[in-house]
């Protein structure tokens, strides 16, 4: 493995088809991340919030989505859709619909729990104090309880973020043509491992680093009380 | 449906499917002691190299960083083709090889969390540094990120489906052999719902135990 390490000549054949395969493997795994990422956050926080809600059945819904998504493998998931999906709309399920209903779904599921222990963790006082001022529902929690609960539940939203772009890679198991897909077939193909694995390594290394320090900066932040504002002017 | 149940789960099938089952817990148990004991060097070395060990803190945070920000899957087929032997082994050392990561992550945690008094303490009374840490502080970490530890169980136990890439005999690539020969959307639709409950079976149960251990916990 060390000796393949320095091949120049495999190095050369690499940054041939880094243009060609790695380019737009990573250009789809970006779009697959970033949109599924969307879909989890739309379904994170519509089931967040109906798990705090009063009314038992929008709780059931809520507990069953969670408890059924993360208990269930990613790879099941996704090749049901794959097999599945077919009978449903007639025809094959584009790529970069699959990756993105996956892991959309799947971490939607850790989302909502996210969101959930953040809105749980705002004192109840905040709500009644809102309705007392003639806040309805919804307008509570958009201005009033959702911004409380950012800080706390940013630093597990980028965690979640990071995950979501390392599963995927999960596309490569049903020829999804991401990153993962083209390193495997290009390196399996001609025996050069170490040139197609490791720069898909550092590839995906280098969208979810910046990830990880911002959970870390962020999670550090949160923990600090705010020291109250300087007004100008004022001596 | 009965007739659909009759062709799926003949008694063939079903145990080749269950034979499948118990290698997935097995590997999982493998991957989890295997990465418990390792990630809590990791976490040592993380938390206590200072002064000229530093090098060795450094070691560790670079391999818990890398890893825990690069994809399972990629790993798992890496490892099929650059090592030799068994390709059980290569399993579990692969998926052990990231979840280390995360079990230091796991650890560190639950080391940042005891007071400075218990080593001083230790020390007062003439403990060395290993006999502190096996006596008095490694017994109560573990006792804190039980929790967490069992979080990542459940973890292991679906990453173990990512297998099917490389074709160890486990449940999900098992379940999917049975699966090839089926052709209505009725026949395949009740095996995946048969898979996902199976998970989901074992999963949900530890989940629920996180929770009875979160609990307990927080009582106290």
């Amino acid at each position: 493995m060390i000796k393949d390490l320095f091949d120049v000549k495999r190095w050369e054949a690499f940054l041939k088809v880094l243009p060609t395969e790695y380019i737009p493997g990573f250009i789809m795994t970006l779009k697959v991340a970033l949109a599924g990422l969307l879909l989890a956050l739309v379904l994170g926080v519509i089931f967040g919030i109906l798990s705090t809600m009063k009314i038992k059945i929008c709780q059931f819904l809520s507990r069953a989505y969670v408890e059924f998504f993360q208990n269930t493998p990613l790879v099941v998931q996704v090749f049901f859709y794959y097999n599945c999906l077919p009978f449903v709309i007639g025809g094959r399920v584009p790529k970069f619909w699959l990756g993105v209903i996956g892991v959309g779904i799947y971490h939607g599921a850790y989302i909502a729990e996210v969101i959930r222990t953040g809105i749980e963790a705002v004192p109840k006082g905040q709500f009644d104090a809102a309705y007392s001022q003639g806040f309805g529902y919804l307008q509570t929690m958009w201005y009033i309880i959702l911004p409380q609960t950012m800080k706390m539940i940013l630093p597990p939203l980028t965690n979640q973020a990071l995950n979501l772009v390392k599963n995927t890679s999960v596309l490569a198991m049903v020829a999804g043509m991401d990153l993962m897909y083209h390193a495997d077939s290009w390196g399996g193909d001609r025996n050069f491992f170490v040139q197609a694995y490791l720069p898909c390594a550092l590839l995906y290394f280098a969208i979810c680093f910046p990830l990880a320090r911002l959970a870390r900066y962020l999670e550090i932040r949160s923990k600090q009380i705010p020291s109250a504002k300087k007004a100008k002017g004022v001596a | 449906m009965g007739q659909i149940l009759i062709t799926i789960f003949t008694k063939d099938n079903f145990l080749f499917m269950m034979q499948g089952l118990a290698l997935t817990i097995f590997i999982a148990v493998c991957s989890i002691v295997l990465s418990l004991i390792l990630g809590t060097v990791m976490a040592m070395l993380r938390h206590f190299c200072t002064g000229k060990l530093a090098f060795l803190s450094w070691l560790a945070s670079a391999y818990i960083e890398f890893f825990r920000c690069t994809p399972n899957v990629l790993w798992i087929l890496w490892i099929r083709f650059t090592m030799n032997g068994d390709p059980l082994i290569k399993a579990i050392f692969a998926i052990t090889l990231f979840t280390t990561a995360v079990m230091a992550e796991i650890v560190r945690g639950g080391l940042n969390g005891i007071p400075k008094g218990q080593f001083e303490g230790a020390a007062s009374q003439g403990f060395s540094f290993w006999q502190t840490m096996f006596y008095i502080v490694l017994p109560q970490t573990y006792k804190s990120i039980i929790p967490a530890m069992l979080s990542q169980v459940i973890t292991v136990i679906k990453d173990t489906s990512f297998l099917k890439a490389v074709d160890i005999a486990e449940f999900m690539r098992n379940c999917s052999i049975v699966m090839a020969p089926l052709r209505t959307p009725a026949e395949i639709i009740t095996l995946y719902a048969f898979i996902a409950l199976t998970y989901f079976v074992i999963c949900f149960a530890l989940s629920c135990t996180v929770r009875f251990y979160q609990k307990k916990i927080l009582i106290k």
